[in-house]
């Protein structure tokens, strides 16, 4: 049974509560593990508009994010995708002249994300990052992971320690750091300082990871494990991820959105929308024939 | 193109790549040459000094007040004067300064009234410091009722070289990445968390240079401090700052008399008597070293720091 549901529809049937939510496809239709139950929301855009200063970067933007999933964004660059992704965490916030409007209903509590009395940092404490370009901070491996959770009050160094290690496992690198924990981060390699840079957003269990192009600035073997990592990261978190490599979408992601010129123009179930997206200019996108 | 019309093209380009070459080498003997000139100035002026100086480098000439007589002549309430002067500069300068510069590039919004902020700090680098005498003195000596004294004249060193400290300090925080903040701020950090866990821990060594830089601005400056009325003939050392009774430090030399090296080597150069020429050239080799000392200082612990951070 394959049930198209445009956006349209999506946002006529506004879930009730996160208890009965709706994901953008009927469940049975969607392919692999996903199929296996329902997944609850954790966030959804409602009629989001972005503007910076003069530029109205984001235009109506209507998604649900559904929980222990990995939702891709994808389109041409300066279509908004990256845009859009930092607006979960409030990230424009720190750039005057940043203007949102409309809601980012965050489940389960239902806070809207870019209220206007919603404190980012709240928001970042719960909604974590994981950068285009590694940014380790020129300490310690174990100060890099350990610092979210000092920054949540986190002294005892025993604790720490236990938590750095569960995060290093997470974000696999445990193996190649635990012998140089008081080692700079900078000595690690890209991919490495990648992970490192996972596992220290871990470390403070955000519910939702944000991922902006991790992969860009690496090479195949590194951005062949990041992949294999984003994927087993949903079972504890809730993942959204930009890229401009199709082929990695459809590698990592359950659910695909394709945004274009600021606009959302689709969101479907990944294997849908490489197979039969239901837009045109989604289908063009996909085949290479712009972006 | 036949094989000898390929040769010749290619003769020509070695040619064109010669000749363009020779530029390149005429500019590495200009910019030699004219290093050397500025380094070879500097080397004779410290030979001269050292050399016309060298009878009175003995202990005796640091340990010696000042006298009638050129031999007996020492310079130790200079360079206790200006250590004193120096210290209560840094002290006041670098935080109000580091704190101003957090300021304007962390916190401060960007529009009209920060940018007039931004233009006056750097147009008072530029400010004679004969200006700041003046400011001080009615400031400092006369409306704060400080007299003559050394926290007078640590206070208008302070705001004389503030302007460096500032723009030294800025351009070290903006060299912090973006993507560094951005990581901080991404897990939670607050504004003040990020500047102090981050900002400023890794633009040390760039705000250190901006002090030394202040300081070695500081340390020969005579007008400013001539025209707050520091005396020129002075007998006796500052109070000292630890004291038998309760609470063992004082803060009483901060309000003393005082002079300094420049002002003392003013003093001997002015004199008619020849002897006294050879105290002033050797405070004045002195006063240099100090102060490529505290150069040498900022350059070490300057390389330190980078070598931990390197983006």
């Amino acid at each position: 049974m394959e049930t198209v549901v445009t956006q349209a529809d999506l946002t006529a049937h506004a879930p009730q509560g996160h208890d009965a939510p709706r994901i953008g496809i009927a469940p049975e239709s969607i392919t692999r593990s996903v199929a296996e139950q329902r997944p609850s929301i954790k966030a959804r855009a409602e009629g989001l508009n972005f503007h910076y200063s003069t530029v109205h970067a984001l235009k109506n933007l209507s998604i649900e994010i559904p929980e222990h999933r990995v939702t891709a964004l994808i389109g041409p660059s300066g279509c908004g995708k990256s845009t859009f992704l930092r607006c979960f965490n409030r990230m424009h916030d720190l750039t005057p002249g940043a203007r949102y409007q409309g809601e980012i209903i965050f489940y389960p509590d239902k806070l809207n994300l870019i209220g206007p009395d919603v404190d980012p940092i709240e928001v970042r404490m719960r909604i974590g990052m994981v950068f285009q370009k590694p940014n380790p901070f020129p300490k310690t491996i174990f100060d890099n992971v350990a610092y979210g959770l000092r920054l949540r009050g986190m002294r005892n160094r025993s604790l720490l320690q236990e938590e750095a290690e569960k995060a290093l496992r997470a974000a696999a690198l445990w193996d190649e750091a635990k012998d140089r924990l008081d080692q700079s981060a900078l000595a690690l390699s890209g991919g490495q300082q990648q992970r490192l840079c996972i596992a220290r957003a871990l470390a403070t269990s955000p519910e939702i990871l944000l991922f902006d192009e991790p992969t860009s600035a690496l090479d195949p073997i590194a951005t062949a494990k990041i992949e294999e990592l984003i994927t087993t990261l949903r079972e504890q978190v809730t993942v959204i991820i930009v890229t401009h490599n199709m082929q990695q979408a459809a590698r990592v992601s359950d659910y695909t959105a394709f945004m274009y010129l600021g606009e959302l123009i689709e969101v479907d179930a990944t294997s849908k929308i490489f197979t039969n997206p239901g837009k045109k200019a989604t289908e063009d996108y996909i085949t290479g024939r712009y972006g | 193109m036949s094989a000898s019309a390929q040769a010749m093209q290619l003769e020509q380009i070695r040619r064109d790549v010669e000749r363009r070459k020779v530029f390149d080498k005429l500019f590495v003997i200009l910019g030699l040459l004219v290093m050397c000139a500025c380094l070879a100035t500097l080397f004779v002026l410290f030979a001269k000094l050292v050399s016309d100086g060298s009878e009175r480098f003995s202990w005796e000439f640091l340990t010696n007040y000042p006298s009638r007589h050129a031999e007996r002549a020492g310079i130790l309430a200079a360079w206790v004067g200006t250590s004193l002067v120096m210290l209560v500069t840094a002290l006041v300068a670098v935080p109000v300064g580091v704190m101003a510069a957090i300021y304007l590039e962390e916190y401060a919004p960007k529009n009209w009234f920060t940018s007039v902020i931004e233009i006056n700090v750097n147009n008072l680098a530029g400010v004679p410091s004969i200006v700041y005498g003046l400011l001080a003195l009615g400031l400092f000596v006369y409306q704060f009722g400080l007299g003559s004294s050394i926290l007078a004249a640590g206070l208008t060193l302070a705001l004389l070289i503030l302007p460096v400290v500032i723009v030294a300090t800025r351009e070290a925080i903006r060299s912090v990445p973006r993507t560094i903040r951005e990581a901080a701020y991404g897990l939670g950090a607050t504004r003040w968390e990020v500047t102090k866990d981050h900002v400023l821990p890794y633009s040390t060594g760039g705000i250190l240079t901006g002090m030394i830089l202040g300081l070695s601005r500081a340390i020969g400056e005579t007008a400013p401090i001539i025209t707050i009325g520091a005396l020129s003939f002075i007998a006796f050392l500052p109070t000292s700052p630890f004291k038998g009774g309760f609470p063992y430090v004082s803060f009483q030399w901060l309000l003393d008399p005082f002079t300094v090296m420049p002002i003392q080597m003013f003093n001997w150069v002015s004199r008619p008597d020849q002897a006294f020429q050879a105290n002033a050239a050797a405070a004045g080799a002195i006063l240099l070293a100090m102060t490529l000392l505290m150069n040498g200082v900022a350059i070490y612990v300057r390389y330190r720091f980078r070598k931990k951070i390197n983006w």
